[in-house]
């Protein structure tokens, strides 16, 4: 088996990978099983994520982060994938990933001391708030409404699916300030210490189980003007913006998650033996494992080509939807030819590929669905 | 202070299990082998960091010079790690092939780079994992004519280096020396515990991190690439004036018997007794 890599990868690259890899073996990977059936991992795993350096990547030092682009986050979370074997860890430590760019790229420094430096060194944890119960992918048509009261803004309504939103300390919330469509949506900071902010329930899933997610409501909640992250009704670009980098984030994390179901299922075939022969005797099965691996490897190389041209100043949405929709079916399938080649073990609970094949199905649904991601490659090809 | 923290690069012993002898089995081969610190001076590394910093503020207060001997062109790879994690400068030392540096050989090579650097302490590991010979530090101190102090599970210091005091544990009870230095130390797996290091900078009462399975702190980006910067240095044998000379000479490898791969749970405590006194035969 082959280790590929992103053709963008530096010798750095190469290091923070090995750090993370003794991280992930340390910290999650022996507790890996018990935290997705417990559907939560411990809270104190934040501080040794932002000890291990994992929390700062991305983050200018100034804030408190360990510096690096987007490439370096992307190949943290691929080795935290691999090694650490649960997806629901990586994705639950990661939520800061989509909640803290917009307070990071629009907000005041006293925001960013605020929010940012905190949840860089694991002691508050961040949420993006912007799906609501009556409708995720029409992000201009969002209802939360926000009314001005003099220092503070009256917030009524709910979201839903908020990756870590049982335990956030903080929300980046997409609220109503203004009229219809997208020039009436602004950002707030709504804490969890807010009167008025309440977690409905905790959502039972279909896999990211170690991950929380949650139903929030709000209730006149009275959030000071202050929590405004840059201009009212001036929100809606920077959601967009924050969209691209979630959609390669979530690329790349179909790119990891297909990678640890391939070499999952080559060790297993390799071992396995049907009709006196191993399962990696039979040439249906090697051929099966060179579809896997070619269809990760056309992914990771859409992935990186992205990511390259994104780094490189060219922001290519079409592109970025492209990557999602191709790494989506890719993780989809090769999980799905994981189980298939476990057999009765790849339907059982303790086998790492049945949960891998349930958290592929989040893939083609969050950040955008498939249909959506279509929708901005019709649009940026302007049919 | 000034520590000089030998690294050897080994063979991932994670994946010992790919270890090969070559076919008149006199060698051991590293085709397709991870390389990765050796974990004994990964301890020393750690142990050596925490004796130059002050924690509380992580501060750096003294000097780390790490140096590698290393077979072929010197691979720098595990000296850029010692960086990473906080060490200041590095030596390579390209020289010969795995098995020309034996531990004599090592021992004159390090005694040379000891005398060119001059540093209060040198922290070694008390053995490289592949080899497992465990003499090179005594050969070290040696030839420096220094004292050694083997299996260090606490390190303390209040003057800078000038005077220690070492704990070792022991089968016999915990032994307590006081030396002077400049000292060679080996340090056992103990002195990762929270307490085990005391220089007299970081407060008594900081409490570091357990390590876990690690066997020395990570490094994050900011430090990985701040230690892109910081010099390596390489010394030849001829500049250190020492010749290759094998004083080993290893007759015969053999690989460890696979394991029959067969295991059996039992319920109870009388069927594993009867299991091994009909089946495995053993009682
Ligand atoms: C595990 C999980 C974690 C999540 N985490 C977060 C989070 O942290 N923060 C957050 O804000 N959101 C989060 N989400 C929400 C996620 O982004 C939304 O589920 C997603 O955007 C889709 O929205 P929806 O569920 O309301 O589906 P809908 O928008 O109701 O779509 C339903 C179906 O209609 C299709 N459809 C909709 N519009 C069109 C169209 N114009 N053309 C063709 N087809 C269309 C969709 O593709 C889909 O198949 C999470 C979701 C899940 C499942």
């Amino acid at each position: 088996m082959k280790q590929r890599r992103y053709l963008f990868e530096q010798d750095e690259h190469a290091q923070l990978r090995a750090e993370m890899r003794k991280f992930a073996r340390n910290a999650i990977a022996p507790h890996a099983h018990e935290w997705e059936e417990a559907g939560i991992f411990p809270r104190a795993l934040y501080a040794e994520a932002a000890e291990a350096g994992m929390l700062g990547l991305g983050y200018p030092e100034a804030l408190g982060g360990s510096g690096g682009d987007f490439s370096h986050v992307l190949v943290a979370a691929e080795e935290i994938v691999l090694e650490g074997k649960s997806v629901g860890t990586c994705v639950g430590l990661g939520s800061h990933g989509i909640a803290l760019p917009p307070i990071v790229n629009f907000g005041s420094d006293a925001q960013k001391e605020r929010f940012v430096r905190p949840v860089l060194e694991g002691k508050k944890i961040a949420a993006l708030g912007i799906t609501e119960p009556g409708g995720g992918s029409d992000v201009a048509g969002l209802r939360t409404k926000a009314v001005r009261d003099g220092d503070h803004y009256v917030v009524n309504g709910s979201k839903t699916f908020i990756t870590s939103g049982t335990r956030a300390d903080f929300v980046t919330t997409a609220v109503r300030t203004g009229g219809e469509g997208h020039g009436g949506i602004s950002l707030l900071v709504i804490e969890a210490d807010t009167p008025g902010f309440s977690v409905g329930k905790k959502l039972a899933k279909t896999g990211w189980w170690a991950s929380d997610t949650a139903e929030l409501v709000f209730e006149d909640c009275r959030v000071p003007v202050a929590n405004l992250i840059g201009q009212e009704n001036a929100g809606f670009v920077a959601i967009m913006m924050n969209f691209v980098s979630e959609r390669l984030m979530l690329a790349a994390q179909c790119v990891a998650i297909a990678e640890l179901a391939y070499r999952e299922t080559v060790a297993y075939a390799r071992e396995r033996r049907a009709f006196g022969k191993t399962l990696t005797g039979f040439q249906v099965t090697r051929h099966k494992l060179a579809e896997m691996s070619t269809r990760i490897a056309a992914a990771r190389a859409l992935t990186g080509e992205c990511v390259a041209r994104s780094l490189a100043g060219e922001n290519d949405a079409g592109l970025a939807a492209m990557a999602k929709n191709t790494a989506t079916d890719a993780c989809s399938w090769v999980c799905d030819q994981a189980v298939q080649i476990h057999g009765g073990y790849g339907y059982m609970r303790e086998y790492v590929v049945e949960r891998l094949y349930r958290d592929a199905r989040l893939y083609p649904i969050g950040g955008g669905t498939r249909e959506i991601m279509n929708e901005i490659i019709a649009k940026t090809e302007s049919y | 202070m000034k520590i000089l923290v030998p690294i050897k690069r080994v063979a991932d012993p994670a994946n010992a299990n790919k270890v090969k002898v070559d076919d008149d089995a006199t060698k051991v081969t590293s085709e397709g082998l991870e390389w990765v610190m050796n974990p004994f001076d990964e301890w020393s590394l750690e142990a050596a960091l925490r004796l130059t910093e002050n924690a509380a503020e992580k501060a750096r207060v003294g000097e780390i010079v790490v140096v590698s001997i290393t077979p072929g062109e010197g691979d720098t790879d595990h000296i850029r790690e010692a960086l990473g994690k906080g060490a200041e400068r590095g030596i390579v030392v390209p020289a010969g092939t795995d098995e020309q540096l034996d531990a004599s050989v090592v021992a004159k090579i390090l005694a040379a780079v000891v005398k060119k650097e001059e540093p209060d302490v040198v922290l070694m590991g008390k053995q490289a994992a592949d080899g497992d010979s465990a003499v090179a530090g005594t050969k070290l101190a040696e030839l420096l004519e220094w004292p050694v102090v083997n299996y260090a599970t606490n390190i303390a210091t209040s003057d800078e280096g000038k005077t220690f005091e070492v704990k070792r544990e022991l089968d016999i009870g915990v032994q307590t020396l006081k030396v002077e230095g400049p000292v060679v130390f080996t340090s056992s797996d103990r002195i990762l515990r929270p307490d085990s290091i005391k220089n007299g900078v970081t407060p008594d009462d900081f409490e570091y991190a357990d390590l876990g399975d690690l066997n020395s702190r990570l490094s994050n980006l900011k430090n990985i690439m701040a230690a892109r910067k910081k010099p390596i240095d390489t010394m030849t044998l001829d500049d250190l004036g020492v010749e290759l000379g094998v004083g080993t000479e290893y007759v015969k490898f053999t690989l460890p018997q696979g394991r029959s791969g067969s295991a059996e749970f039992v319920e109870t405590v009388d069927e594993l007794v009867q299991k091994l006194q009909t089946e495995a035969k053993v009682l």
